[in-house]
């Protein structure tokens, strides 16, 4: 079994038996923090709010702090809009429900693709894949396994193709055989990368002649291992594609993805699913109350 | 957060030119910005408290001369430090032997495959050596597939067996078929695996046993947070690797992952990965590092101003 004990719980052992919030205690609450990839801005912020209701309450055991930090990241953390949000086994509120996945270089978007097919079959649902990776070699095989493996059809032209024409005929087949979800699969690309970022707009557009109000999810891909530059991918990705939701993969490792609070905090944008391994079955639906309360918890799981 | 940490330094900075000498007193902000920087660029939070306490023993009694500003030589020692930390070992990279062997290992999706096929492609064009890449990734879906691929693209072959479940196995017949085929220089591409993943790190010391290799590179991206770390380090216990790679640097990530790491382990940085084409390889220039990790382009500008 794996070995991963949540990011406070040194801090809890720090303050055990104190009874009020010293400069030590915060100390180590911003070591702790950082050392999650929370980052430096919105740590600060965590830090002056915790301070602020401190100096109000005064007198604080552990458990009490411990909770008075819980709240202020589940508050950071925001909800998806009531319309966006769903279950796989919920009515999606569109038909085919088109999802855009994006995002850098080998973070687990074709994986992340693969565990979302799985999931929406078994809810029952149809779904359709779109290979619009056509760049990265055998992209297109990749995505063709996955396609195997869970039993879902797959639109594709081969590598070097349009991506915009792949994205294209999916959404039109998606259409045309009823398919409940279509999952359209893009290239990594680092978003500083301006014709890139363009292609993905393109994508975006092309997809809309079918669909105006498509992609209905826009879904960018997040490595949990990742440090403060993710903060510039859902910047940039935003500003190409209108990114609706993040997924964090690879948090089966000992990163803590906690730079999600601070992408939460200065972009508002809601995470919906979380990576923990390579399987189809490794994938969960967000929980911010558990990803707070994994971040503060003392055994190792 | 890089223009709030202009602006704190410069008033610092002003601060300890009046003062003539660089005191515990007048520095205590500007190490806290300092660390900022660095965190902020990723480097691990405990690296960067004791980078920076040995940042203010050298500039301690330090005279400010009136010739240099206080803010140049805050910047100086701080670049000097990092370069001296970044270099540091001598690197060399041992082609030697019949063939000779590199194996590649690291975090998934961090750039391993792309990274052999670019490594092959040097020592091919650049080293006039006869590579052959190994596809040793028996997990990931179409791996075999990827290296082939890229094999073509740059006129090398693939070893494979795509029916064998057998990674060691897959190695070492790789040794025999570039003995047959006059190869001398072998790279294994591996697998992604999490250091925390037991099985995986086996296979991966077990292929080092079997193959015995002239360098063990371990790849990672250079977008990495604060847990570089942690998966430098454990790696390194399994493997002891040779060198480091550091990939997706054409990205915009100030990559204090780097210093991280070298900090760590203390392994030389061998080369440097800065795009998906097959030519886009080039060796490490702590220099260059440094300044990326810093924000030198803002630090000195703001120094020039001062
Ligand atoms: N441990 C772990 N590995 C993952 C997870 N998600 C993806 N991976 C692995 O990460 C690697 C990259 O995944 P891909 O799905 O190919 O990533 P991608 O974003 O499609 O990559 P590109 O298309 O090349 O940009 C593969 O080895 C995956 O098996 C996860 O949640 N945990
Ligand atoms: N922009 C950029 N992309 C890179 C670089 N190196 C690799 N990539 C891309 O990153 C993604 C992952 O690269 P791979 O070579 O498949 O990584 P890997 O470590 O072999 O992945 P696994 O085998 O799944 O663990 C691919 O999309 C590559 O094209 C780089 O230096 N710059
Ligand atoms: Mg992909
Ligand atoms: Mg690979």
């Amino acid at each position: 079994e794996k070995t991963k004990s949540g990011f406070l719980s040194k801090l809890t052992k720090a303050i055990a038996g104190k009874s009020s919030v010293d400069d030590e205690v915060l100390d180590n609450l911003e070591e702790a923090l950082v050392s999650a990839d929370v980052g430096i801005e919105t740590t600060v912020q965590i830090i002056d709010r915790i301070e602020k209701r401190v100096a109000k309450d005064k007198y604080l055991n552990t458990s009490e702090l411990n909770g008075i930090l819980q709240q202020e990241m589940e508050n950071i953390l925001v909800d998806a809009p009531e319309a966006e949000s769903y279950t796989f086994a919920s009515t999606l509120p569109a038909k085919p429900y088109v999802i855009l996945v994006v995002g850098v270089n080998g973070v687990g978007k074709t994986t992340t693709i693969g565990k979302l097919a799985y999931n929406f079959k078994k809810a029952g649902k149809s779904v359709l894949l779109g290979a619009a990776d056509t760049f990265r070699a055998a992209a297109v095989d990749q995505l063709t396994i996955w396609s195997d493996r869970v039993g879902v059809p797959i639109v594709k032209q081969g590598m070097g193709a349009d991506p915009a024409s792949v994205a294209f005929d999916t959404v039109q087949s998606g259409v045309s055989k009823g398919a409940d979800v279509v999952i359209i699969d893009t290239a990594g690309r680092l978003h500083n990368k301006a014709h890139l970022m363009d292609e993905l707009s393109k994508i975006k557009r092309v997809i809309q002649k079918h669909i105006p109000e498509a992609p209905h999810e826009v879904l960018l891909v997040l490595d949990g291992s990742t440090g403060q530059n993710a903060l510039e991918q859902a910047r940039q990705f935003t500003a190409a594609t209108d990114v609706t939701a993040l997924a964090i993969t690879k948090l089966d490792g000992t990163a803590k993805g906690g730079v999600v609070l601070a992408i939460a905090n200065q972009f508002k944008i809601p995470v919906k699913f979380i990576g923990m391994g390579e399987k189809m079955e490794d994938l969960l639906v967000f929980d911010k109350h558990e990803f707070v309360d994994s971040l503060f918890s003392l055994e190792n799981k | 957060m890089f223009e709030s940490l202009s602006e704190k330094l410069e008033s610092a900075f002003k601060q300890i030119k009046g003062e003539g000498r660089i005191t515990e007193l007048n520095i205590a902000a500007t190490v806290k910005d300092i660390r900022r920087a660095l965190v902020d660029a990723d480097v691990n939070y405990k690296i960067a408290k004791e980078f920076t306490d040995k940042i203010r023993e050298t500039a301690l009694g330090q005279k400010v001369i009136n010739a240099v500003s206080p803010g140049q030589l805050m910047v100086k020692i701080v670049k000097d430090e990092l370069v001296d930390l970044m270099g540091g070992t001598e690197s060399t990279f041992n082609t030697k032997g019949n063939p000779a062997i590199i194996l590649i290992a690291g975090l998934q999706g961090s750039g391993k495959t792309t990274f052999s096929g670019k490594l092959a492609n040097f020592l091919k064009t650049k080293k006039g050596l006869s590579p052959l890449l190994v596809a040793a990734d028996i997990y990931r879906p179409a791996a075999i597939d990827q290296l082939k691929v890229l094999g073509e693209q740059i006129g090398i072959d693939v070893y494979s067996e795509p029916e064998n479940k057998d990674a060691v196995a897959i190695a070492t017949n790789a040794i025999k078929e570039a003995r047959s085929k006059n190869k001398n220089v072998l790279i294994i591409d591996t697998a992604g695996r999490l250091a925390v993943d037991e099985a995986m790190m086996t296979e991966v010391a077990n292929i080092k046993s079997a193959v015995s290799p002239n360098e063990i590179l371990f790849v990672v991206d250079s977008m990495t947070g604060q847990d570089a770390v942690n998966t430098a380090k454990a790696f390194n216990d399994r493997l002891d690797f040779s060198g480091v790679v550091l990939t997706k640097l054409d990205g915009d990530t100030r990559g204090g992952a780097a210093l991280s790491i070298k900090y760590t382990v203390n392994k030389p940085i061998k080369f440097v990965s800065s795009g998906e084409k097959m030519d886009t390889l080039d060796v490490f220039y702590p220099e260059r590092m440094a300044q990326r990790i810093l924000g030198m382009g803002d630090i000195t500008t703001l120094v020039e101003k001062a």
